[in-house]
């Protein structure tokens, strides 16, 4: 289950935001954007760098991003999801 | 009615009787209320959402015939505060003796990192591994021994809800203190575990906020690799529903179809128990013989009739007991004296409403539904300077808005908390005063119910929206964990309406009495008609409403009910009915509101929330009075 596929060739993978994922698409965390206490509050959801999450739906106009987190569901504002950057496999 | 909330001066009144001290320690939403109960059997509001509770709560647990002080924290995600309950949670942690950390079985790598943070702190720390039955549900399971081998501190499973396991962590809990007393008598500083290093996670030498987090994650990681085998779990029907709920378009007609029900069922079940009639709006489509006013009529009514007739149907003590015959006879709604309307309107009105509202919203809360809602108000509450969750506060509001500003603490900054608290104390109308607008309005047709609570939304919004660009600060983002979906426990279900109720009339009874007694004698000392004369500029001449109309708004400032209730011997006409309904309940919150503003937000904001409200009601009273042909 907890697959770190980091010894994947960089050729296949692509970086995104979590706010520009499609739904049903998954991927790694690579990084955290924000300030310190925006970093903690991630990390307290379990956002973590090295994570993977899937992104399972985004409310329409400009509302949050429903993420699954290790079976667990997560909302993330808009814009914080614009600060965390995810690795995505292109052959998914 | 004050939730779980226990003032500071509570934590020391330590017996001597109590051997040591049991603090509950754990993220939001892990059962840490539920556990408690188990081991006081005092009820708590244990609700499926993060942060229903924000102040702590203490008790005390008889085991082995002595007592334990037991205190439960409102949950943190980490040592360092993200918003103000994690705040009372952490001040807590530095005083307290022996933690149990609470943590979820079904999502252990997200709590792990405050386990390893606690342990660092070199306090004896037991973990009580929660819901372990939804971890076995779910395919999931944990190596306990190797767990607790790897933390250096006991690891119990248990299942706070049917009780699974508690009695084997309070054991290893309390041999847990004496050998911690123990050791810090022989070393002269606290040791946890005799037999493994002292701090797995970190330098000893370091406190808790120099452990690197990164540090942590890895940490957890290992751990979690190694105790955690997860075997294949089908997709439950539950999951697919949980899924569903979030979806953009089937999740946001749920979202309106759990409103527009909420609403109907809360009207239902209301007015059901007020007059046993069945229907959503307008005449019952049918009506049994049930209810609070039936109930009235044939036991109460004879006595005050006798009553009335034996003090002379008139005098001082008629007046205040019985109040003003109508046409000949008591009328429940309107004769005003404490014996009649005192005890009608909240018993016979109120409390029907109390208890259908408190149903829903307990439901709502018990299956998990509320942060669901918050995701799909999210991007709406945006405009006002809130995020979705805000939503959670609001609603507790719409029962009673002291517990709704003190839930306003689950917001991250005092931003957030100022036009939060604010808006419920200006725009959001308690259960007891809807029940009295419902009643009073109903009674002119639908629309006028709805063009009050429209009225009053287009205030909400109006205000949210200035504060928005009025004040300054950052505004946070929603980020919330969305609880799986919980069948809700019968009997946490009527521990909490128990709680909810029997706090309306423990808390409200008393002084609807006292306001009507003083109301009345008042009214005999003429007193009022200075006032009336003082206010009729602002309420006649701007607000359009008769000069003694200053009285009920007056009334409500002690039970706003009670206000509501004075209008109905008025003779308003339905603008009169709309426009007084709209200002009681804007104008100035109750006094029980009022102080816990004053509590939560200091006398400076709650002198800028005072400025705004009336600014707010002076100008939609006159607006209402003058746009309206």
């Amino acid at each position: 289950m907890r697959s770190r596929r980091s010894s994947r060739k960089l050729s296949e993978m692509t970086e995104k935001d979590l706010a520009d994922l499609a739904p049903g698409e998954e991927g790694e965390i690579v990084s955290l954007g924000g300030g310190h206490g925006f970093q903690a509050r991630l990390r307290a959801m379990g956002l973590v760098e090295g994570q993977r999450v899937r992104k399972l739906s985004r409310i329409r106009w400009g509302g949050p991003i429903i993420l699954i987190v290790n079976r667990a569901q997560v909302a993330v504002g808009r814009g914080m999801a614009r600060k965390i950057l995810v690795r995505i496999d292109d052959d998914d | 009615m004050t939730e779980n909330l226990h003032d500071a001066g509570s934590r020391n009144t330590r017996e001597n009787a109590e051997e040591a001290e049991l603090l509950l320690v754990g993220q939001p939403n892990v059962g840490k209320s539920v556990l408690f109960s188990r081991l006081t059997g005092l009820r708590t509001m244990a609700s499926n959402y993060p942060g229903t509770t924000v102040g702590f709560m203490a008790g005390r647990m008889r085991f082995g015939g002595r007592f334990y002080r037991v205190v439960d924290a409102p949950g943190t995600y980490s040592l360092e505060p993200l918003d103000e309950a994690a705040r009372v949670a952490i001040d807590l942690i530095d005083e307290a003796g022996l933690i149990i950390n609470v943590v979820d079985a079904t999502h252990l790598e997200r709590h792990l990192p405050l386990t390893l943070e606690l342990i660092a702190q070199g306090k004896p720390v037991v973990v009580a591994l929660n819901m372990s039955d939804e971890a076995r549900h779910l395919g999931i399971e944990i190596r306990t021994e190797r767990l607790s081998e790897l933390l250096g501190v006991p690891v119990v499973p248990t299942v706070a809800r049917t009780g699974e396991g508690v009695v084997r962590l309070v054991t290893t809990a309390l041999s847990q203190s004496i050998a911690g007393k123990t050791a810090r008598s022989e070393n002269g500083h606290p040791a946890h575990h005799p037999h493994v290093p002292r701090h797995p996670a970190g330098d000893p030498a370091k406190g808790h906020e120099h452990i690197a987090e990164e540090k942590i994650w890895s940490r957890v990681g290992a751990i979690v690799d190694e105790v955690q085998v997860l075997r294949h779990h089908h997709h439950s029907f539950a999951q697919r529903i949980e899924d569903a709920s979030v979806h953009p378009v089937s999740g946001g007609i749920f979202a309106l179809l759990v409103l527009a029900s909420s609403f109907a069922v809360v009207r239902i079940v209301g007015e059901f128990l007020v007059s046993g009639g069945v229907g959503i709006v307008g005449e019952p489509w049918f009506r049994v013989p049930f209810g609070m006013e039936p109930l009235f009529d044939a036991a109460w009514r004879p006595l005050v009739t006798k009553l009335s007739a034996w003090l002379g149907g008139e005098g001082f003590a008629h007046h205040l007991l019985i109040g003003n015959l109508i046409d000949g006879r008591i009328d429940f709604h309107q004769s005003f004296g404490v014996l009649t309307t005192g005890l009608f309107v909240p018993l016979g009105i109120v409390l029907p409403y109390i208890f259908s509202f408190y149903l829903v919203l307990s439901l709502l809360e018990d299956t998990g539904y509320l942060p669901r809602l918050a995701v799909f108000l999210d991007n709406g509450m945006h405009r006002i300077g809130l995020h979705g969750y805000a939503i959670v506060p609001t609603l507790l509001g719409l029962g009673c808005n002291v517990p709704g500003i003190l839930a306003t603490r689950i917001l991250e900054n005092k931003r957030q908390r100022f036009i939060a608290a604010t808006l419920i104390s200006i725009a959001v109308p308690c259960a007891a005063l809807q029940a009295m607008i419902v009643g009073l309005a109903g009674n002119r047709g639908l629309w006028v119910v709805a063009l009050v609570y429209g009225i009053l939304f287009v205030v909400w919004l109006a205000i949210g929206a200035i504060l928005r660009v009025a004040t300054r600060g950052f505004l946070p983002e929603l980020l919330i964990e969305i609880p799986p979906y919980r069948a809700p426990s019968l009997s946490a279900l009527a521990s909490k309406m128990w709680m909810r109720v029997g706090g309306f009339l423990v808390e409200a009874l008393p002084i609807v009495l006292a306001a009507i007694l003083v109301v009345n004698v008042l009214y005999s000392l003429n007193v009022f008609h200075y006032v009336a004369d003082a206010t009729e500029g602002v309420v006649s001449s701007l607000w359009g409403l008769p000069k003694d109309a200053i009285v009920p708004l007056l009334l409500g400032i002690l039970r706003k009910e009670m206000g509501a209730g004075m209008f109905a011997s008025l003779a308003l006409t339905t603008k009169q009915l709309i426009s007084g309904c709209v200002i009681l309940s804007m104008f100035f919150p109750c006094v029980a509101t009022f102080v816990v503003l004053l509590k939560e937000l200091g006398w400076k904001d709650t002198v800028k929330a005072t400025a705004i409200m009336l600014a707010a009601v002076t100008a939609t009273g006159a607006a209402i009075n003058f746009l309206w042909p």
